[in-house]
């Protein structure tokens, strides 16, 4: 653990940016060489919302991560942002490829369509974090408000699992996966919250 | 020769069976040189749509068949080890001549033509596919239908060993459609064995499947091995797991939202990376032909 440790230090911040963008070329590339198979559109936005909810997950482990002695905390705003940037790319694929700027139908959709409210929900939740992201930011809203806050990642996760899970037919195993994933990482605190509070009640 | 059992293929002319490999090299060949250079000798329809079709390759690599896997690829990977030949349809409930018929006897007599078909999947995607297939009408008229039937079920195959899908309950197998007598006997539903004037592919379905362009394409059932004359609404495998998304009459209709798309519009295969979406028309354009069969329905309530 030391060891992994020490490695996690040597790596810079920025090679996390690096790293997290290249599925994002990885795409492009593809679209550009019609590799993405008979329906481009559609495989552009599933990528882009799996990798969304990739991030999402990944960020959520590394809390309980540091609990069992692996500190990758230093990456933690990188991959939270990461996730911003790719459910937002998500979004806009819907909005341009798929939609094809429907405004009308979007509006339909976005009113009746669980699966998009609670995607629209879990995008939202998403915006007060990335835009409090920067370090001044944090030094503005004081470490424990910002602490508070960024607990809204919790409904993004779990709103951006359940948004999977709703939109697939029958039951695949993919989203409940990445739902088991979710409630795991968050049933994961909440142990570990009431064993706190248990100790220091005792 | 020896005593082995006589296949489909040994008494139905060569053209309609083709080996697969002979199929591939020569499709791409076919998709272009039309009728001319093709397997399958069929004559055309005034029921053919005159839109472009989509690609073998897109109508071939982009397929729903859960049988083989839920992704859009999964049936283009994993069909090719289906056995079709020798191939069965066990035709039975009310009619005449119920028994099993091996398909080679179910194509006797009935005429190919060539059904350039619109289809749209209730997922919001459509394609325009150049089906080769015969009136199902002429399968039950030959078979005889009894005066009390009033709805035909379809089965597709069950076989784990072929079907990787089949080997999780995602859906509850056999896979199960029907249409009410009146619909399976209107002249724009077919059985289609083919697909640019070959063969038709495993994944698409093979060796014989249906095709009713005015309906979402789940109720094409693919692979048939049964095909029953009922007196009641049969089950259906999308309306028995989710009744309340998938009805029994799954008519395309653009104002009939379904609880995870909305239908009003579609997204048609090929379109390319900004070809947006174009309306969805009612019973998929063939409003003319169908209507009558709905008139007095509350489409809104039987979807
Ligand atoms: C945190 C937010 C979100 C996450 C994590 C997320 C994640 C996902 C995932 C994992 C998929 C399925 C990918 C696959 O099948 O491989 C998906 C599909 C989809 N998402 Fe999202 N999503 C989010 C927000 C949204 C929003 C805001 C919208 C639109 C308003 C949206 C619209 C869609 C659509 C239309 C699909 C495809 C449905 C289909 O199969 O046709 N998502 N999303």
């Amino acid at each position: 653990m030391d060891r992994l440790n020490a490695l996690s230090r040597r790596v810079p911040v920025n090679a996390v940016y690096l790293a997290g963008v290249l599925p994002f070329l990885w795409i492009v590339w593809l679209t550009l060489t019609n590799g993405l198979g008979p329906d481009p559109v559609k495989a552009i936005e599933l990528r882009l919302g799996e990798l969304g909810l990739q991030f999402l997950v990944a960020g959520l482990a590394i809390t309980p991560l540091r609990w069992a002695g692996l500190n990758l905390i230093r990456f933690r705003r990188a991959v939270g942002l990461l996730a911003f940037f790719y459910v937002s790319m998500h979004l806009l694929a819907w909005v341009t490829l798929d939609m094809g700027l429907r405004w009308e139908q979007m509006a339909a959709d976005l009113v009746k369509r669980w699966y998009i409210i609670i995607g629209m929900l879990a995008f939202a939740t998403m915006i007060p974090l990335a835009v409090t992201s920067t370090n001044a930011a944090i030094r503005r809203l004081g470490p424990a408000a910002w602490n508070r806050l960024h607990r809204l990642v919790y409904v993004s996760a779990l709103g951006g699992a359940i948004h999977y899970l709703m939109l697939v037919k029958a039951w695949p195993v993919e989203p409940l996966a990445y739902l088991a994933a979710v409630v795991v990482l968050l049933g994961l605190r909440l142990w570990r919250h009431g064993r706190r509070q248990v100790a220091q009640s005792a | 020769m020896n005593k082995a059992p006589l296949r489909w293929s040994d008494v139905t002319p060569r053209h309609l069976w083709l080996n697969r490999r002979a199929f591939i090299a020569g499709a791409g060949a076919a998709a272009v040189a039309g009728p001319a250079v093709a397997g399958l000798t069929y004559s055309p329809s005034a029921y053919s749509t005159s839109e472009e079709p989509n690609s073998l390759e897109e109508i071939t690599s982009y397929n729903n068949f859960y049988e083989f896997g839920t992704g859009k690829e999964d049936p283009s990977r994993n069909a090719g080890a289906l056995t079709t030949d020798p191939w069965s349809i066990v035709i039975d409930g009310l009619v005449d001549r119920p028994g099993s018929y091996d398909l080679a006897d179910v194509l006797k007599d009935q005429p190919l033509e060539e059904r350039i078909y619109r289809f749209r999947c209730v997922e919001a995607w459509s394609m325009i596919i150049p089906w080769i297939g015969f009136q199902l009408s002429g399968l039950l008229n030959r078979v005889g239908v009894q005066p009390g039937a009033k709805y035909v079920a379809f089965e597709t195959l069950v076989r784990p060993e072929e079907m990787p899908g089949q080997q999780s309950p995602i859906l509850d197998w056999p896979y199960r459609e029907g249409l009410r007598l009146d619909e399976a006997m209107n002249p724009l539903t077919i059985l289609a064995t083919g697909l640019y004037g070959e063969v038709l592919p495993n994944q698409n379905g093979a060796p014989i499947r249906l095709v009713v362009p005015w309906k979402y394409g789940f109720k094409s059932i693919k692979s048939i091995v049964r095909i029953s004359l009922v007196a009641e609404e049969p089950p259906t495998t999308w309306n028995m797991l989710q009744p309340s998304e998938y009805g029994f009459y799954a008519n395309v209709n653009p104002t009939v939202d379904h609880p995870r798309w909305s239908q009003a519009s579609e997204r048609r295969i090929g379109a390319g990376l900004f070809g947006g979406r174009q309306d969805t028309l009612m019973f998929n354009g063939y409003e003319e032909e169908v209507a009558s069969l709905y008139s007095g329905m509350d489409l809104a309530k039987f979807y």
